[in-house]
């Protein structure tokens, strides 16, 4: 009974002591005197890796659930002769929701577990020991650019998801299944609302951005340095911030709307 | 001329493919328009029932939106509901003699303000409404089990008063 209470309490303080040491490598490795001579190549090299290479998942995602859900919808909506309420129907549901959220699943997925897993290479074959010995703050070299590059990437690729969904929703319920064009935008447009929803879209991809890098980030910076532990690593990044990207878009939600 | 690397190249597109995705969104499917006319005015409406008219519900005339609810409350010593409209100074001309009703977009469609512009006419001492006044002439919302009510019992409504006259709307 004693070892389990005290079971229970060593993983509290080994999870706690986990998030004391992220927030201390995202501290240091984001607070300081910024270096933009210095650091500029190496943020666009990453934005290239971490955002741009994610591009076609995205939107290949977005097309088809775009489409799924003008499917799905006009299904639903033809029985009570509303179909009008179509282009509302898909905008809201992937603006609020799975634009930003989707999005994220994706990128954690995409991008998350290949940041993990880079910087779990470069810890364990001590690329990261020999930067510090010679006075390179591997913090500020080699997770800021990351950090930054994710957080600048993931709104982005939500807003692409979401204008994509957008269309592609149209492509199927317009094009395909004869709604009327009019109708469909304008119903969007006298429903959605720039500051309450889009803002909101905008506000939360930026939540999931820092909260999925930062995990992918501090799970490859802490994991044990061997090829076990990349690939527990790996995995863990990806569960984690699956997990918590949905646990915070339903605190979001609730805050929100 | 500099080299540019593909790298930049492709991730500088990236960026562009972002904003003109939130373009779009803003302009398409918001339907935010640029050339706003920020200027508008709020007129005030005392209702005996808003029904489920909601904050941000267009304020029209005719059907042409002029504006849009902004807030609702009620007011601390009558009582009543107040709706707070905000309309677009380009439609200045609202006679003070207008009606402000709660309609309803369809049978189950959302709840609007429709506004019957009354007639000007200086020597009966009607005027242009202005910021901050308010809409003497309001008609509530149909509620549709008061309707009901009313059908079953045959009630009369007590009518006479200024703003009861939701049962006289079509």
């Amino acid at each position: 009974m004693i070892n389990f209470i005290s079971g229970i309490g060593r993983y509290g303080v080994r999870k706690i002591n986990a998030l004391g040491r992220a927030t201390i490598m995202l501290f240091y490795s984001v607070v300081g005197k910024p270096q933009f001579d210095k650091n500029f190549p190496q943020l666009i090299q990453q934005l290239y890796v971490v955002g741009v290479q994610s591009i076609s998942i995205i939107a290949i995602s977005g097309l088809f659930i775009g489409m799924v859900l003008g499917l799905q919808g006009f299904n639903v909506l033809v029985r009570f002769m509303a179909e009008g309420a179509l282009g509302q129907l898909v905008a809201l549901s992937i603006i609020r929701e799975l634009g930003p959220v989707v999005a994220a699943l994706l990128f954690a997925g995409r991008a998350g577990s290949a940041l993990t897993a880079e910087i779990g290479l470069k810890k364990a074959t001590e690329q990261l020991t020999s930067m510090e010995m010679m006075a390179v703050d591997p913090l500020r070299r080699v997770i800021a650019p990351r950090f930054w590059a994710g957080v600048i990437s993931l709104p982005i690729l939500a807003t692409i998801f979401t204008v994509v969904g957008i269309y592609g929703g149209k492509l199927v319920g317009v094009d395909w299944l004869g709604v009327d064009d009019g109708i469909f935008w304008s119903g969007m447009q006298s429903n959605v609302d720039f500051w309450d929803d889009l803002g909101m879209c905008f506000i939360k991809s930026v939540v999931f951005a820092v909260v999925v890098t930062w995990i992918a980030l501090f799970n490859g910076y802490d994991l044990v340095p061997t090829s076990a532990g990349i690939s527990k690593a790996t995995t863990n990044t990806v569960v984690q911030s699956s997990l918590a990207v949905l646990g915070l878009d339903f605190i979001l939600t609730a805050l929100m709307f | 001329m500099v080299k540019y690397s593909k790298t930049e190249f492709s991730v500088g597109l990236f960026m562009l493919l972002g904003i003109i995705a939130g373009v779009i969104l803003a302009l398409k499917v918001a339907g935010l328009t640029l050339s706003y006319d920020s200027g508008v005015y709020s007129v005030y409406g005392y209702f005996d029932n808003v029904g489920s008219l909601k904050v941000r519900a267009p304020v029209k005339i005719g059907g042409v939106v002029i504006g849009r609810v902004s807030a609702i409350y009620v007011d601390h010593e009558k009582l009543v509901p107040v709706v707070k409209m905000e309309i677009e100074s380009q439609y200045s001309e609202l006679s003070s003699e207008s009606k402000a009703s709660v309609l309803t977009a369809g049978l189950i469609g959302e709840q609007y303000i429709g506004i019957t512009p009354g007639f000007y006419d200086e020597d009966m001492g009607s005027t242009y409404l202005k910021d901050g006044d308010r809409i003497m002439d309001t008609g509530s919302a149909i509620v549709l089990e008061e309707l009901i009510g009313k059908f079953l019992y045959s009630v009369k409504g007590d009518g006479g008063s200024d703003s009861d006259t939701a049962s006289s709307e079509k």
